[in-house]
């Protein structure tokens, strides 16, 4: 912990589980969809569904989906500035068992078509964990350089991702691997030592089979 | 951070080091982040502005998305401007920046949450004010944010920093401990006498609970901001004047753990207790968008 999770997070307010939380949800959703949301069913649940609206959490949910950070001061006029960008969201409530209280599951479908469930919680100071992602569990909070990988369930994948990792010099601290069924759908979940640059991910984007690579280097969460 | 769990153990480095407090607080969060002095002032520095501009940004006729919260601040301006005010101009304009930033947060604007963004106006209103009447440099009230920081660390790593876990006494007591000590570098007080207003500050406001109406950080948040703001200013002169806490600050911190733990989950930020659960309370129910 830094002095500055401390004095800090400069924030929007009011709250920063329920809003600045929030808008950290909205901006991992859109950089799990790739490129740029243009419909959104967000469902809140927990204290979420119950307290959000007077926390503009709602806002502050499709204000990271645009990809403003949390001290954005355009947060609160989010819906509006939605529309004019053409992104559609609606909003729903759902119960989530052994969920946090604080918690979302975001549908997003970008300007190719492309679509993400991501489901998040927001347990205080303005972080976050991603539980979810299309169905398969995961944890991640994108506060150490993250690379998330969705692909098929294929023989030997998992190490021809790493190689590539290797190969670069990027050390991995944590290693997580979920699949819906052998030979279905999987997703790799990598946090690294180091920022991971672009050309991993077009070298893994290359490997037959991956669907979709997502990098989150801390700092340029909006980009 | 790891270099200190204690006020004592910041104490003793400050003397070892032979640093100010301020100082020693800097060079360990440097020392554990990997970042340079120069930018570390720089952020802090930053906060300070963000603090000023959303001060000065405040506009009475703002109105939180639930309608609690809004327009406070300018009654106890004008209130202030009749001159009847009981405690005189440099404490009621230090409760008016206290409601100041504490509708800011309510009205969505941009705050620094210190040490939450319930508690946010306790040390802006205190730091800003007081430098202000006193004409102190801006360098030194960055020096206060230090001080602050550093006593919130310590907290957060003895006790708690968030309602959820340990009721209010986490959030707006240790606004008001944090306060206090950053007060006592502000006016040129010693290590020993910051220790000591952090202590006074926190006892003072030991086992207040987490209630928030409609679980909306703006009733009750907004006005215990005044308070903790005003207990850091009297926990200050009271150590300044050289009247001792019996008990020492570290052993408070661990009280307010105690304490916290001891306390019932619907006091605890649920909104299901306390003045959430007043009939009037009950009441406010939550808009919908
Ligand atoms: S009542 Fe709860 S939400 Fe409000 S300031 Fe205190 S701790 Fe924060």
């Amino acid at each position: 912990m830094s002095i500055f999770d401390i004095l800090g997070p400069v924030m929007v307010g009011p709250s920063s589980s329920h809003t600045a939380g929030a808008v950290r949800m909205g901006q991992i959703v859109r950089r799990l969809v790739g490129g740029e949301p243009v419909r959104a069913k967000i469902l809140l649940a927990g204290s979420f569904a119950s307290t959000g609206a007077g926390h503009g959490t709602p806002r502050a949910l499709v204000a990271g989906l645009m990809g403003f950070d949390p001290d954005d001061e355009r947060i609160p006029r989010s819906f509006e500035i939605a529309k004019e960008r053409g992104l559609a969201f609606e909003f729903g409530t759902v119960t989530l068992r052994d969920a946090h209280p604080n918690s979302a599951l975001i549908t997003a479908v970008n300007d190719r078509g492309e679509q993400v469930e991501v489901g998040a919680s927001s347990p205080g100071g303005g972080r976050i964990r991603v539980f979810e992602v299309d169905g398969l569990p995961a944890s991640f909070s994108g506060e150490v350089p993250t690379l998330i990988v969705r692909s098929d369930d294929m023989p030997g994948y998992v190490s021809r991702v790493t190689g590539v990792l290797a190969a670069q010099g990027i050390n991995m601290s944590k290693l997580q691997v979920e699949r819906s069924a052998r030979g279905g759908r999987a997703l790799m979940v990598i946090e690294c030592d180091q920022r991971i640059p672009y050309r991993v991910k077009t070298a893994i984007t290359a490997i037959e089979g991956i669907h979709k690579v997502t990098r989150l280097n801390p700092g340029e969460e909006s980009k | 951070m790891s270099t200190y769990s204690s006020m004592a153990e910041l104490l003793a480095l400050s003397e070892k080091n032979g640093t100010p407090v301020w100082e020693t607080v800097r060079l360990a969060d440097c020392a554990e982040q990997g970042i340079t002095p120069e930018s570390s002032w720089e952020t802090m520095k930053n906060l300070l502005s963000v603090m000023r501009q959303a001060d000065r940004g405040y506009d009475r006729r703002h109105r939180s998305m639930s309608g609690l919260s809004g327009g406070d601040a300018g009654l106890m301006e004008d209130y202030i401007a009749s001159g009847k005010s009981i405690l005189g101009p440099l404490v009621s304009r230090v409760m008016a920046a206290a409601l100041r930033m504490g509708e800011c947060n309510a009205c969505m604007k941009r705050i620094v949450a210190a040490p939450t963004a319930g508690a946010c106006g306790v040390l802006p209103a205190v730091l800003l004010t007081v430098a202000e009447a006193q004409h102190i440099p801006d360098d030194r009230v960055v020096e206060a944010l230090y001080v602050a920081a550093g006593v919130g660390a310590v907290i957060a790593q003895r006790a708690s920093i968030s309602g959820a876990e340990c009721g209010c006494q986490a959030e707006i007591g240790s606004a008001a401990s944090m306060a206090a000590a950053a007060l006592v570098h502000l006016l040129g007080g010693t290590g020993e006498q910051m220790s000591n207003a952090a202590a006074l500050a926190l006892k003072s406001l030991l086992g207040l609970v987490c209630d928030p109406v409609g679980g909306l950080v703006e009733v009750p948040c907004v006005k215990r901001n005044v308070t903790g703001a005003l207990t850091a200013l009297s926990s200050a002169d009271m150590s300044l004047a050289g009247i001792q806490s019996r008990i020492p600050a570290d052993e408070v911190f661990d009280a307010m753990r105690e304490i916290g733990e001891k306390m019932d989950r619907t006091l605890r930020e649920t909104g299901e207790g306390g003045l959430a659960a007043t009939p009037t309370g009950r009441r406010r129910t939550n808009p919908r968008e």
